[in-house]
């Protein structure tokens, strides 16, 4: 199957070498020979391919953490902060697993972040994913950690990379966009409905008021929005395996950083709120207050 | 500096968002000492933008911007800054405004602060603040490249009418696009009709647990219609599967800054705070009178919703004669 797989695709490659020229020149100006190859091979093969599947994750404190800001008023202060896998990359990770399931292939997550982060693989190593790569960094810049996934995925060449929509920590929704804008692919963000039928995807995001219905080709890279799927835990059994499953680490990108941050604070805190009882003169009360003194109806 | 403000339209008419971006592009171009240059993509009537001051204002047209490619958009608005020479590039941190702005920064090799609330202009540095950790904290960023892109928070940069109104001047500009500049592609849209979305909305009332049960909304919804006000739901009911999730407001819902915010039977778990705290008047109303929600509440009524919500919808009336 294998052979007959490579034998057929080959005498395609031959074919479509001038096709190719016209077809596809300016859709991948600035990736390489390998990517185009890796286009022809799954456009024209007509055969079932299996998925090479890259997901992003990160950690980030869990949603319930109160906020204490750090000694150097620059980051939070870390102390007893319980850190979880960033919930919309769940949905990007569940979404990962059910591709593979349904064509094949391999997953691969990848995370950039300090040492405890680290423990997002071993949840994604329990899930069954294939592969693990760490890459150590404490940058907050976002492009510095598009770059060191863009090239991941450069040497890798994934048909899918799947990432959460933001990160609930810095809230930044950028690295997606940034990704597919360093490896010149297509991107969808907000995704709450992703179809893919051999090359082509179709997907749903969520605009103002509404939704959109986006079609682009694979490679791509896609961001998930909660309700994209309904993601699984894993197993204690496999929660142990994981233990032991290899992490490939890798050296961070020599990328410089692009913005700094300068200071973190708290919110101004809200000065004691009127409040009221519920009879009737108090919900007339606060009617008033809202339109002669707060001015807001 | 030289500021490029990207103004989104929609069926050719300047959106809210669009004034917002003038007046952030402006109060920043006062502060350094520059000039606003609009942008719109397609065929827009651009006349409003004077009423806040906007002169200046670019019209980009190009077959391969019709199906709105966010990746098209982000090279024109590249293509744009280069031709101006702009050193800053603002844009609404939208649905679309987001998936535009870091292909942008990685095209101009700049630096992007998203989704900011305020900007200074420090010892001839740009310094954004921007909400983190879904508003329980707030950063400033450096941009430290030459060339600099914001986004900024919708409703945050109240738009502001020019003393004397502009005349807007609209200069063509066509951008140079190839087929590979158009990657993904919309080919529907679907908006729910007659129903305002907590992001845009100026005014919103959200239901929780309170409400004792999903057939109890119709108290929300319909003090929401008489606010004409969106219908926010907490992240307890979504899950219940009471309300749809893009009505849920909070950490892993919308993050919302309306100018009023009512949360009715809604107790303030801390991701529910964490999406709505930046509302200029929050209301609460709970039985629990330590509930989380009253201590960051401008106004609260101590009472059952169930109870409350109707006498209040219809003292609300003989106020807004709607």
């Amino acid at each position: 199957m294998q052979t007959k797989y490579f034998a057929s695709c080959e005498i395609l490659c031959l074919h479509s070498i001038f096709f190719c020229n016209f077809v596809f020149s300016t859709v991948y100006i600035s990736t390489t020979e390998t990517t185009l190859h890796y286009y022809l091979f799954h456009t024209f093969s007509g055969e079932p391919f299996s998925m090479n599947i890259l997901v992003g994750l990160s950690q980030v404190p869990d949603t319930t953490t109160k906020i204490v800001i750090g000694a150097d008023s620059k980051a939070i202060d870390s102390k007893g902060v319980k850190y979880i896998m960033n919930p919309y990359d769940e949905f990007a990770l569940e979404e990962a697993l059910r591709l593979k399931e349904k064509n094949g292939g391999t997953v691969t997550a990848v995370t950039v972040g300090g040492d405890t982060a680290k423990d997002v693989l071993r949840t994604a190593l329990a899930l069954q994913v294939d592969k693990a790569i760490f890459i150590k960094s404490d940058s907050a810049d976002s492009f510095v950690i598009a770059s060191n996934l863009a090239a991941v995925a450069q040497e890798s060449k994934p048909d899918v990379i799947l990432f959460g929509r933001q990160s609930i920590d810095y809230d930044s929704f950028q690295v997606a966009p940034m990704v597919a804008e360093l490896l010149d692919l297509p991107s969808v963000t907000m995704t709450s409905k992703l179809e893919i039928n051999g090359t082509s995807l179709t997907a749903e995001r969520d605009i103002e008021g509404g939704k959109e219905t986006v079609s682009a080709s694979l490679p791509a890279v896609i961001s998930a929005q909660k309700g994209l799927n309904e993601p699984r835990y894993p197993k204690l059994p496999d929660i142990m395996k994981a233990k032991s499953k290899p992490i490939e680490e890798r050296a961070a990108t020599a990328t410089a950083a692009r913005t700094e941050v300068v200071g973190m604070e708290l919110p101004a805190a809200k000065g004691k709120g009127k409040i009221f009882g519920d009879s009737d003169g108090d919900i007339s009360e606060l009617v008033k207050l809202l339109h002669e003194e707060a001015k807001v109806i | 500096m030289k500021i490029l403000a990207y103004l989104e339209t929609l069926d050719g008419a300047l959106k809210k968002t669009a004034f917002e971006t003038i007046t952030a592009a402006q109060t920043l171009a006062k502060q350094s000492g520059g000039s606003v240059v609009g942008l719109v993509i397609g065929s827009a009537d651009t006349t409003q933008a004077g009423v806040y001051g906007l002169a200046d204002c670019l019209v980009a047209k190009h077959a391969h911007l019709e199906k709105q490619s966010t990746s098209a958009f982000a090279e024109t608005i590249a293509q744009a800054a280069k031709a101006e020479n702009a050193d800053v590039v603002i844009l609404p941190a939208s649905s679309t405004g987001k998936e535009i702005a870091p292909r942008l920064a990685v095209k101009l090799e700049a630096g992007l602060a998203p989704d900011t609330v305020a900007h200074e202009i420090a010892g001839g540095d740009l310094v954004a603040t921007r909400p983190v950790y879904a508003g329980k904290a707030r950063l400033k960023v450096k941009i430290t490249t030459a060339k600099k892109v914001v986004t900024i928070r919708p409703n945050v940069f109240t738009a502001k009418k020019a003393d004397a109104a502009a005349t807007v001047a609209n200069r063509d500009f066509a951008p140079n696009l190839s087929d590979s500049h158009v990657k993904a592609t919309v080919t529907s849209v679907s908006r729910n009709t007659g129903k305002l979305d907590v992001a845009e909305a100026d005014i919103i009332v959200s239901g929780g647990r309170g409400l004792k049960g999903p057939e109890n909304f119709h108290l929300v919804e319909s003090l929401a219609g008489t606010l004409g006000a969106a219908v926010g739901a907490s992240r307890a009911v979504v899950d219940a599967g009471w309300r749809p999730h893009g009505e849920q407001v909070g950490q892993t819902g919308k993050t919302v800054s309306p100018t009023l915010y009512i949360a009715a039977g809604i107790s303030g778990a801390i991701q529910h705070l964490a999406g709505m705290s930046s509302s200029k008047v929050i209301v609460a109303i709970n039985k629990d009178k330590d509930a989380p929600i009253f201590q960051i509440a401008d106004y609260g009524i101590v009472g059952d919703a169930f109870e409350v919500l109707p006498k209040l919808t219809e003292k609300v009336k003989s106020v807004v004669h709607r």
